[in-house]
């Protein structure tokens, strides 16, 4: 009887310990098929819906009091660009810098960091929300860049704004892009920011520009921005997924 | 029901109907979501294993709870000050999905599975207050109220109602499922909304009465984990009350009702 109980136990326990093992392998299948990942991408489409549907276009991300800033802003991703153009830039404090807007405008254009400076400005205490789970508060100052866009004048058929950046991700030749479309680019928070917290935007926070789009998760708040490239559609860039972490499996819709 | 007069012990056993269809598969839709959340939210606190109080995580004050094995560059927290409570090592691969360190795909499973999730919930919520399954089953009666002590003490023995006391949930059973879907099940929704910038976005501020969103995640943490602690009693009350009987309920409705003492 004895005998017979401790068997059955060890029985039950091999069960469960294989059901369990059969389970979690299942579920890496899962992850690795192509069918499944695009089924869960359902809830991105269901989250981007909802809460375009309960926000207006123009709600505002919170802004905090100075009592509540970050006491240093951490840096992510890159943190000094491995790439010899953009050190020889940084070597004369950008002063060379050009960021160059252009794509689906009537008037392409390229703007000095003193030129951006000399715009209308805005300042605002956000906090930022990495998709890794920690979050900082930060004061930025930039200009909106619902002004830019006025400046070269979008045609017809814009649709998205697309930041493409200086730094080569992880020694690779490929460089960070992000894109937003035009209920973000002119949303009165995002901005081109060229300070944080009253300081000249430091190297590591992506000097000499980095957008702010304050609504959604960092990795949409490309760094080290070079050119604004505004398109029909991101389709053709890169991935074709809009982003350089979309084209990694991240969503477009960074709102949550 | 039986002929009167006849005492037969086999006309004292009969089945009865006691889940309703929809109650039946929104639970199992709740199996497979619940642990598909649990997992795929560990695999998202792993990237990032330290949890705060307040509006951010750099508040200058201390993390809460950190992970400080696996950071060769330092402090996960980044606060570079020990955390109040500190643990070596991550959450391992085998209660993570996927099993290795994949953020993007938890995420994917997260947010899917909570649609699911929430979507269920509405379906039960909606059926049960329209059949009057909580007005009736579910809210503790005066005579509950009453024997409350009584009945916990009743559970403490694993000592559980039998024959046609069965039919109906004990208190402590309609207090603890109550508690699940009007307090938990909220918490841990609005913690994890609490947590989505864009929602923020639709009364600046509200994060703020959980604490901040850094406060948010970790309440959602801490949710899970009750989550956790509510199935593990859940279970453990399906065996020792009849585990057969009661699968067979959630599975066919069906509920065996025996005054005879059962060994």
């Amino acid at each position: 009887m004895r005998w017979r109980m401790r068997s059955r136990r060890h029985f039950l326990r091999q069960v469960l310990t294989s059901a369990g093992a059969a389970l979690l392998a299942g579920c890496d299948a899962l992850s690795n098929s192509s069918w499944f990942p695009k089924l869960l991408g359902i809830g991105e489409h269901l989250s981007s819906g909802a809460q375009h549907l309960v926000t207006s276009r123009r709600s505002m991300a919170q802004e905090f009091p100075e009592a509540d800033l970050s006491p240093q802003f951490r840096s992510n991703g890159t943190a000094n660009p491995e790439d010899a153009e953009y050190q020889a830039l940084a070597a004369r404090g950008f002063q060379d810098w050009k960021l160059l807007v252009d794509g689906l405008v009537q008037d392409p254009a390229e703007f000095t960091l003193a030129q951006l400076r000399a715009m209308p400005s805005r300042t605002q205490i956000t906090r930022h929300d990495c998709v890794e789970g920690w979050s900082a508060i930060g004061k930025w100052t930039g200009v909106q860049l619902s002004h830019v866009l006025a400046l070269v004048r979008l045609q017809p058929e814009a649709r998205y704004v697309v930041f493409h950046c200086a730094d080569p991700m992880w020694g690779s030749p490929e460089k960070y892009y992000e894109s937003i479309d035009l209920e973000d680019a002119l949303h009165p928070q995002t901005i081109l920011a060229y300070e944080l917290n009253d300081e000249v935007l430091p190297i590591k926070n992506g000097a000499p520009l980095r957008v702010r789009i304050e609504r959604q998760l960092g990795y949409k708040m490309a760094k080290y921005i070079m050119r604004i490239e505004v398109v029909e559609s991101f389709a053709g860039i890169k991935g074709g997924k809009g982003g350089y972490w979309e084209d990694r499996g991240y969503e477009w819709f960074a709102g949550i | 029901m039986a002929a009167e007069g006849h005492t037969m012990p086999m006309a004292q056993s009969y089945l009865y109907r006691r889940h309703s269809l929809l109650v039946r598969i929104t639970h199992w839709i709740n199996v497979i979501a619940l642990p598909a959340l649990l997992m795929s939210g560990l695999q998202i606190f792993n990237e990032h294993p330290a949890l705060y109080w307040g509006k951010s995580s750099y508040t200058g004050r201390p993390a809460i709870f950190e992970v400080t094995k696996e950071f060769p560059w330092g402090r996960s927290s980044g606060t570079g000050e020990p955390a109040i409570f500190e643990l070596e090592n991550k959450f391992p691969s085998w209660i993570t999905v996927p099993s290795g360190q994949w953020l993007a795909m938890g995420r994917r499973w997260h947010l899917f599975f909570a649609w699911l999730f929430v979507i269920n919930g509405i379906v039960y919520l909606a059926h049960s207050f329209a059949s009057r399954h909580v007005q009736r089953d579910l809210k503790p009666t005066r005579d509950d109220w009453l024997g409350i002590w009584r009945s916990v003490k009743d559970h403490l023995l694993l000592r559980h109602p039998r024959g046609e006391a069965a039919r109906r949930y004990n208190v402590l059973q309609k207090l603890s499922y109550l508690f699940l879907i009007f307090g938990l099940f909220p918490l841990v929704l609005l913690t994890g909304w609490a947590m989505s910038p864009w929602l923020n976005s639709i009364l600046p501020g509200w994060v703020d009465f959980l604490g901040g969103r850094q406060s948010a995640r970790t309440l959602h943490f801490i949710a899970a984990w009750t989550l956790v602690l509510f199935v593990l009693i859940h279970v453990l009350e399906v065996v020792v009350t009849g585990f057969w009987n009661n699968l067979r309920s959630m599975i066919t409705g069906r509920y065996r009702i025996s005054s005879k003492e059962q060994s």
